[in-house]
């Protein structure tokens, strides 16, 4: 059976006919070309298929496409702001955490999840926040340097208001 | 100290970072091909059975099927990197649960998947054998009754269910032993494990309009690819073209074809494109996991502690067909010496058919397991002489010109200087100690060295219109990041920029040979080929310039791209005015080329027994020292790592953050081996083929003070001295972590993965041989 779904991707509103049991997932690779959201093992337990649901990280290949229905969608695709990469995405470049880069995508999402809600992680949160997201490459070192990196540089670049509202 | 270059030894960041970051990456299944056929496996449900009939009439009435085809359909080409010894397809006969017995095409997932249903076998049972020991026994079944008509590549020794017996000796041994103090006997065991590369495998396979067949997937050897196909369907390699997506991890899982044959048989059949892509538990089952491993060893040993004399043998366990099992065995057994000085050895490797499904190459290639037996036996012998594990291996540790067994020379050995920087940054002590009443903690080492010139690879650059640069290799990166530190040997040698160079996307068409992106062999023998045909290319624009300057090419010298005279720096060229040039005035478009292949030295036939090694030459030694500190909960028995520093020989490290990369993955990897990672089966079923039931380490997994360092012992045969690293990170892990358990609990763990349960159940047995007799 098709149903009639809006969904709003990346800031942009997209209306579609769907059968009423597809997976996010196969909707945004299959339907709207965005690849770059990875399906790895099928049963929701190695986080490649993470995408921010409004920007909370969760699971693409776990959920139907109609229970994201008026939420806003973030994927990898949408992370970057006119052709400028985020903040994460060039710690992830710079620091040498991407490898085969397979989990790169849900990786970075679910990092930005935890960073809109806690801009300066502990080590322990970080970790924890990225349990479900497995990298069979790096050894996650250098993942966690990334992130760490990246809410600095995040953090830097708020500074100057923070600054300006002291006394 | 190596000296400065322009970009060889600089942490650049990688070229395929941007894209990857950025989710437009092309993995295999982000290139749609929606006019291809669904293409599906029926895989057998039986470890050993006679084929009587496979009867497809009912599946063919399916709407949307368009073929099937049957092991009876295909040519009786036998495919096999070392002996060619298994069909596409069963024809006859199945040897293991998860065999292909048919395929299906057809027009969606919804018909494919019913007609799969519809397919009827019918089996007649034969006794199956699962483990080595079984198949070894006098009267076990046989896996492959006509294993002595299969070609091999090489002088294989063969018995029974022994598809190869690889023997190094050198010495004698009975003398050495004679002259030990102490002989040590003990026996280990390894598990199974899968590479579990998140990206799964897949194959899109169509016959094109000239009746070639174009092979899109995701291998680690588009080559290997090619011929493998070629031989299982007996057709022309020429009529084979292989192009490859970007790849989501190997790990030597896809060093051999995976689904590529299958998809081709089924598209020549139905005349269409056809998809095929594994899901996660086919990728399980069909999947070729490390092998298991029974390893024997016996070692001599002086009360000051060198060794005298070593005897091993090792039993791999390489299930239904040998893929890479008797090169897998063969080189366990090279390495089973160890990176130490020892004049009597024996070492004897059995590769054996088993009903399980095949194994094949995983990072390591057969070390880890000899490096798990043989580094554990050393702290047992290390604890009874009363010596410090890591003096133990210093006085028996292999140095430059040094003989490696076999007979080659070590050209260049950072093995001590491993030993002290990983002791060092790990701060190294052997005071075992309670950090609280239920858990103990403890520290452990363990040494590994391993090769990085091995095979043959060319590579083809050419210089463009506008001087910029193409550089063709055929190394495939899977992640570990060849295409970037390729690309700086290319920009070093011809002094470019690096943005200058593109490397080109992997195609068996104009891909040079390469045998593929394994056994950390790229950045050593590709990296040769490459810096040869940038070095042909460097030439090759010197001579233009000379030519059209008028000048000797002794009198020119180049400067930031560009080629002047000597004293003159007004009379210049630059590359963009060569490429000009030679596309449109003089000499014609500059091509260069390098070929490579490590043919010598080879095995010194006078110093040692060789038989039954699948490989020639191996070369370029790389080292590595693990040193971990472990706690392990004596109530649960489970065992956390809290401390790693790696250590490790690579030559010159071409680009740091890469080189880390290597090593602290490889780590993670050799941490899940050790602890907990175990593909099961029951009567030769996989019973975990899920991220469910098959765990690989997650972030809370590895130890929160990891520290890569990196040793740089430049070889004189490495470009710009490097060698190699992909695979050492996990060879030394297992060892080490074990080593380190043992420390902590005083009581030895011989067989891994070191599960709660093992670990409870040493602590148990130690306790009962401590415990006083009772009283009557």
């Amino acid at each position: 059976m098709l149903i009639s779904l809006t969904l709003r991707v990346n800031g942009a509103s997209e209306t579609l006919d769907a059968p009423a049991n597809e997976l996010l997932i196969d909707l945004l690779r299959g339907r709207l070309n965005l690849t770059g959201t990875k399906e790895a093992c099928e049963v929701g337990e190695c986080g490649s298929c993470t995408v921010l649901l409004d920007g909370a990280a969760v699971r693409s290949c776990l959920l139907f496409a109609f229970d994201a229905a008026g939420k806003e969608i973030t994927t990898i695709e949408g992370l970057a702001v006119d052709g400028r990469l985020h903040p994460l995405q060039e710690a992830f470049m710079e620091l040498g955490a991407v490898q085969c880069g397979f989990c790169i995508p849900g990786m970075i999402l679910a990092a930005k999840a935890l960073l809109d809600v806690q801009p300066r992680p502990t080590l322990a949160e970080i970790k924890q926040h990225l349990a479900g997201n497995l990298c069979r490459c790096t050894g996650y070192a250098k993942i966690v340097a990334a992130v760490q990196h990246a809410a600095r540089r995040l953090a830097a670049a708020t500074r100057p208001e923070a600054g300006a509202a002291a006394p | 100290m190596p000296t400065p270059l322009a970009v060889v030894g600089t942490s650049v960041v990688k070229v395929d970072a941007a894209e990857k970051v950025s989710g437009r990456s092309r993995y295999f299944d982000d290139v749609p091909h929606r006019d291809a056929l669904v293409g599906k496996v029926l895989w057998s449900r039986q470890p050993h059975a006679r084929l009587v009939n496979i009867e497809r009439s009912r599946a063919l009435r399916v709407p949307g099927v368009k073929a099937i085809v049957i092991g009876a359909d295909l040519p009786d080409g036998l495919m096999g990197p070392f002996i060619k010894d298994e069909p596409i397809l069963a024809k006859g006969v199945t040897r293991f649960v998860g065999e292909p017995l048919a395929l299906v095409a057809a027009c969606s997932d919804e018909a494919a998947a019913e007609a799969l249903q519809l397919i009827e076998v019918e089996y007649e049972e034969l006794p199956a054998v699962f483990t080595a020991e079984d198949a070894l026994r006098p009267g076990a079944p046989l896996l492959h009754p006509d294993l002595a008509s299969y070609v091999k590549i090489y002088e294989a020794v063969q018995e029974g269910n022994v598809c190869s017996h690889t023997t190094f000796a050198e010495g004698d041994l009975d003398a050495g032993f004679a002259e030990a103090d102490e002989v040590f006997e003990d026996t280990f065991t390894t598990q199974r494990v899968h590479q579990t590369y998140l990206e799964r495998s897949g194959a899109v396979v169509e016959v094109d309009a000239g009746g070639r067949l174009v092979v899109w997937s995701n291998t680690q050897s588009v080559h290997l690819t090619q011929i493998r196909i070629a031989e299982a369907l007996l057709i022309p390699q020429s009529k084979i073209h292989v192009i490859n997506s970007r790849v989501g991890g190997g790990f030597g899982g896809r060093m051999e074809p995976t689904v590529q044959p299958m998809a081709a048989a089924l598209a020549l059949k139905c005349g269409k494109k056809v998809k095929l892509y594994l899901s996660r538990d086919e990728e399980f089952t069909f999947g070729k996991p490390r092998h298991s491993s029974r390893i024997d060893i016996k070692t001599g040993v002086k009360r000051d502690g060198r060794l005298t004399a070593k005897q091993v043998r090792l039993i791999y366990n390489t299930g239904a067909y040998a893929d890479d099992g008797p090169g897998i065995a063969g080189f366990g057994a090279m390495m089973a010496r160890g990176p130490y000085n020892i004049p009597h050895v024996r070492i004897d490797a059995y590769c054996v058919y088993t009903n399980l499904p095949k194994s094949g190459a995983f990072r390591g290639f057969g070390n880890p397991q000899a490096t798990f037996a043989s580094e554990s036996q050393l702290d047992l012998i290390a604890e009874r002489l009363r010596l410090d594990p890591i003096e133990l291996r210093l006085r028996n540790a292999v140095q430059t010109g040094d003989t490696a067994l076999g007979g080659q020379r070590y050209t260049s050995v950072g093995l001590r200087r491993c030993f002290e920087q990983a002791a060092a940054r790990a701060g190294w002590r052997r005071v075992s100690a309670s950090s609280s009443p239920t858990k103990r903690r403890g520290m452990g080492v363990a040494a590994m060295h391993h090769i990085s010139g091995l095979l043959s690879a060319g590579a083809f650059v050419k210089i463009n219109e506008d001087g910029t640069v193409g550089l063709v290799a055929g190394a495939v990166d899977i992640g570990q990041g060849c295409e970037t530190v390729l690309t700086q040997i290319a920009a070093e040698e011809l002094g470019v920029p690096m943005s200058d160079i593109h490397y080109a996307a992997i195609d068996s068409d104009t891909a040079p040979f390469n045998w593929g992106t394994a056994g950390s062999r790229t950045t050593f023998t590709v990296g040769n080929a490459v810096r040869l045909a940038a070095g042909d290319a460097r030439r090759q624009l010197l001579a233009l310039a000379a030519k059209t300057l008028e000048v000797s090419p002794d009198d020119l010298e180049t400067v930031d791209r560009t080629v002047r005279v000597k004293g003159s720096p007004q009379r210049a060229l630059s590359y963009r005015d060569l490429g000009a040039i030679s596309h449109w005035v003089s000499g014609g478009p500059i091509l260069a080329k390098g070929s490579f292949i490590v043919d010598g030295p080879g095995f010194d036939p006078k110093r040692a027994v060789l038989r039954g090694f699948p490989f020639g030459p191996l070369t370029a030694y790389i080292f590595g020292v693990h040193v971990v500190e472990v706690e392990v909960d004596v109530e649960t028995g489970e065992v956390k790592v809290l401390k790693a520093a790696a250590a490790h020989d690579v030559g010159r490290a071409i680009n740091p953050t890469v080189v880390e990369g290597q090593i602290e993955g490889g780590f993670a990897q050799g941490l899940g081996y050790a602890l907990f990672e175990e593909l099961c089966t029951e009567g030769g079923q996989t019973l975990n083929p899920s991220f469910i039931d098959y765990k690989i380490p997650s972030i809370l997994d590895v130890p929160e003070e990891m520290t890569a360092i990196i040793v740089e012992e430049e070889d004189p045969h490495g470009p710009f001295g490097a060698k190699g690293v992909g695979e050492p990170g996990l060879v030394a892990t297992a060892a080490a972590i074990a080593n380190a358990v043992s420390h902590a609990l005083g009581v030895r763990l011989r067989d891994l993965p070191l599960t709660p349960e093992r670990v409870l159940a040493a602590l148990e047995a130690k306790q009962g041989t401590l415990s006083p007799p009772r009283a009557p």
